[in-house]
């Protein structure tokens, strides 16, 4: 297992490298001039030069990028000029916000959309299939935003069930001892069990958006797997075995259409890490989406370069960590995937898409 | 159906009012909800943005301050004829007009208890003077150039000596720029490649202002806590403010109507003019000194570089519709006039432009263009509320004297770029100055020295001599006259028509007092109070 880990992993490292090379290169064609954007309202072109100067932006693209790699081993990701911080901070602390509300979002989502799809593919036809079928349409054209501000207008401004949404935490509120980064997660550590129910309550309405986004491909997804699965062969078998509904239906059915559910989860939760920036803007939540997204409206190349190269790694870990939980459930694709990784590991890469 | 209903009820559970402990605090401490946050605590710095000038003005005092005075409507502004000590408890301009010397007030001491003195302040205007960008080059707007001009003379004796008469030179003295920090404490995080300290400043307080910074997440939120021994005014009312940024426009307004935040600036017109209607908040309304949003047209390439062509855009342009429909009629309707409505030499008879399609089109036949021509018309993305309809009714316009118009959005980091190409045919933008004077405008975007807000590229001997003249004019009729001579000239020659002037709208609790307008446009936590 750990050697498959290795390889995976360094197979990945090309591909990385690849992503540093077409980012540098994709920034710095970008539209705009950051040297005039932060040389502010009043600079004359010498003074522009100047800060083209101090950013090194007037050295050939070969050299910049010699700098930029440099740099980049030593662990520093540049400055960014938006927040006039070093991004790797910026990115520390701005993660496990946007990770946090990923997560409660998928969870949510796994939460209705598991159990909606298996009772859908157990009864095709039934109410429970069409609310499935209405939920995850809903879920799907719904625009994100129109949700999230739906959800504040209604729950906030006209009920005022909700609180305000002013981020990850109540303005008056004090944030946990910061351990990992993850509010709930330091605030369970810390003991500060005060503070665990402010960080649920800003947390609900964005993780219901993401949520409500994220339900459909999941939903859609066990419902197909499950009802492919159910009419196999060794369903029917085990049923005529006289196997309680109960057993056919988690033990053997279940196991079997996780498979292709786990790799939709995978894809879905990298999806929603990058396409939470619009639940991040109208819940002024500080996450990397918005951070990033701030940052390439003023060609700051720095926060843009450093945000798509995290993305890149987590998206690596996540494929790896779905072909590890693979393994788990399907003891057969370890086998595979152990003999794969010895002839290329590349093709693995492939598998998980 | 268990299993459905569960989150839902978790839901409801969590969504449940909040419990009443966080009131207390709310009394003394303001919430401002902003879109965007500071990017840097030194306003010196390289980038600093125009949230940074908040934090700034009230980390630190300067030398004076500007009187207040009290608007027909109640409202309160800035008196800019009015100079009022701050850290400077007194000062003494020299008998040939050539020096001016500060007496410092002695028990001013800085947030870690350092006493304040004169070799502090000329730490900093050194700084000012020298860091280039910005900083420097608002310091030499009031000629203040070198750092020989600032002497100490004894620990609590400070003197400026001037380059030459201008009458900038003590108005710029007050202005966010020169901002006296703890030389002593910058200094121990200073290096051979950084002496000025910037990149610790940049992060932490240096200051001796009524407030102290408590914290700051860069891109959320930043707090301040009243500094308790502060000497340079009276006590601030309130103990703390929280500045957090919420993107979404939308949810300010929300925000504020609900009662949980105290104070937003930058909403669209249009929510200010509702929620003035509404009554449920107040909305202090003050037209921006000094501003004018306009329409600019390149006087160097053709089809603009014909005065006769500028004229009928100016004779086609909605000025009405564009104030109603846009603005919602917040500002002030300037029909072509540079100069703003509460700026020396604002004459509404100045300007003939108004919406006259029949005398636009003789115009355009006149010079020679009857059947009209094709452009590219331009405006900044960032301010799309407002750019955007108003690009719109431009369009329209234009098309009636046979101009057809292609719409450019452009992106906020390629805006500042292109004004500095001046290449664009006809564009909207806007302007405005800190110095309330009307050659301090035309400098910055009429002269010849060809500016970035001169993005016209309009160049006329005959302006730069008029512009020059009137900065140096010690003499109040012939200044005057001076200041008339520019304006009539840049209504004929219309390098561009100036639509509007627009409104620095701030909405509030109703228990906020004391807010009062500065021309930096950003909040001063000092005068507020909360009821």
């Amino acid at each position: 297992m750990l050697r498959l880990i290795g390889r995976r992993l360094l197979a990945a490292a090309p591909g990385l490298a690849g992503v540093l090379v077409v980012t540098f290169l994709l920034t710095r064609a970008l539209p705009g001039d950051p040297a005039a954007f932060f040389a502010g309202p009043a600079a004359t072109r010498e003074a522009i030069e100047e800060i083209r100067r101090s950013l090194g932006l007037d050295r050939p693209l070969t050299v910049q990028f010699g700098f930029y790699v440099h740099d980049l081993a030593r662990g520093d990701l540049g400055k960014s000029l938006t927040t006039g911080q070093p991004v790797r901070s910026d990115l520390l602390s701005r993660l496990p916000a946007s990770l946090e509300l990923t997560a409660c979002g998928l969870l949510l989502a796994i939460g209705i959309a598991l159990p909606l799809g298996v009772l859908a593919a157990t009864r095709p036809g039934s109410w429970v299939d069409h609310l499935c079928r209405m939920l995850t349409t809903a879920g799907v054209s719904l625009p994100i935003f129109f949700t999230g501000l739906l959800l504040v207008y209604v729950f906030y401004f006209l009920l005022g069930w909700a609180p305000a949404p002013l981020g990850r935490l109540d303005a008056f509120a004090s944030a946990p001892r910061p351990i990992t980064g993850f509010y709930l997660l330091d605030a369970l550590l810390s003991g500060d069990l005060g503070v665990v129910w402010p960080i649920l309550r800003q947390l609900v309405l964005p993780a219901v958006t993401l949520g409500l986004f994220a339900m459909a491909p999941i939903a859609r997804m066990t419902r197909a797997a499950m009802l492919g699965v159910l009419s196999s062969d060794f369903i029917r078998t085990a049923r005529a075995s006289g196997l309680d509904r109960r057993t056919v239906l988690v033990t053997y059915a279940f196991r079997n259409a996780m498979l292709p559910v786990v790799t939709t989860l995978g894809m879905v939760f990298s999806f929603l890490l990058g396409a939470n920036v619009l639940v991040e803007k109208v819940f002024a939540w500080p996450g990397i989406g918005s951070y990033a997204l701030e940052a390439l409206i003023v060609s700051d190349y720095a926060p843009v370069q450093g945000f798509i190269l995290t993305m890149a790694t987590i998206y690596v870990l996540l494929n790896l960590l779905i072909d590890v939980l693979y393994g788990v459930i399907d003891p057969r694709a370890r086998i595979e995937a152990w003999a794969r990784s010895s002839v290329t590991a590349a093709t693995c890469s492939a598998r998980t898409r | 159906m268990n299993r459905l209903a569960a989150p839902w009820l978790v839901l409801a559970l969590l969504l449940l009012p909040s419990a009443p402990g966080l009131a207390q605090s709310r009394s003394e401490t303001l919430l401002v909800v902003v879109e965007l946050g500071p990017n840097s605590m030194d306003i010196h710095g390289v980038g600093a943005n125009r949230p940074a000038y908040q934090s700034s003005w009230n980390l630190y005092d300067r030398l004076m301050t500007y009187g207040v005075k009290t608007l027909p409507d109640g409202g309160r502004m800035y008196d800019y004829s009015v100079l009022r000590p701050e850290l400077a408890e007194s000062w003494q301009i020299a008998p040939d007009g050539m020096s001016v010397t500060f007496k410092l007030r002695k028990d001013a001491h800085f947030h870690d208890g350092t006493p304040v003195t004169a070799k502090d302040v000329k730490w900093s205007f050194d700084r000012a003077v020298t860091v280039g960008g910005f900083p420097t080059f608002q310091m030499k707007a009031g000629s203040l150039e070198k750092p020989e001009q600032f002497v100490v003379v004894d620990d609590y004796t400070f003197r400026v000596t001037f380059l030459r008469k201008d009458k900038l030179t003590m108005p710029d003295l007050a202005v966010p720029v020169p901002v006296i920090m703890n030389s002593e404490l910058a200094k121990k995080h200073a290096t051979a490649t950084d002496p000025w300290a910037m990149e610790w400043v940049k992060n932490n307080d240096a200051g001796g202002g009524a407030y102290k910074l408590e914290s700051w997440k860069p891109g959320q939120e930043s707090i301040y806590v009243r500094f308790d021994e502060w000497k340079s005014g009276p006590l601030p009312k309130i103990k703390r403010v929280i500045v957090r940024e919420v993107p979404s426009a939308g949810n300010r307004r929300a925000l504020l109507e609900r009662g949980d935040a105290d104070i937003s600036f930058d909403l669209p017109p249009k929510d200010f003019s509702e929620i003035a209607a509404a009554g449920k908040l107040a909305v202090a309304a003050h037209p921006v000194e000094n501003a004018h949003a306009y329409v600019g047209m390149n006087v160097k390439n053709p089809p603009f570089n014909n005065v006769k062509v500028r004229q009928a855009v100016a004779y086609a342009l909605p000025y009405e519709k564009i104030f109603h429909s846009v603005m919602f009629d917040r500002g002030a309707l300037l029909m072509g006039n540079p100069i703003a409505t509460n700026t020396f030499g604002y004459d509404p008879k100045l300007s003939p432009y108004k919406t006259d399609v029949a005398k636009a089109k003789a115009l355009m036949a006149e010079a020679g263009v009857p059947n009209g021509f094709e452009t590219q018309l331009y405006f900044d993305q960032g301010f799309a509320t407002v750019n955007e309809p108003a690009a719109v009714l431009v369009q329209e316009s234009l098309a009636q004297i046979g101009i057809k118009t292609t719409i450019n959005k452009i992106p906020g980091a390629n805006w500042r770029s292109l004004m500095l190409k001046k290449e664009m045919p006809i564009y909207l933008n806007a302007f405005g100055g800190w110095l309330n004077y009307p050659e301090y405008l035309f400098f910055w975007n009429y002269h010849g020295q060809n500016a970035v807000f001169n993005t016209m590229s309009y160049q006329n001997p005959e302006m730069d001599k008029l512009i020059d003249a009137a900065r140096f004019e010690p003499d109040q009729k012939k200044y005057a006259e001076l200041v008339r001579a520019f304006t009539k000239l840049a209504i004929a020659d219309v390098p561009r028509v100036p639509l509007v002037q627009p409104n620095l709208d701030v909405a509030m609790q109703k228990g906020i007092t004391g807010y009062q307008y500065w021309f930096h446009r950003q909040l001063d936590f000092r005068q507020l109070g909360k009821n």
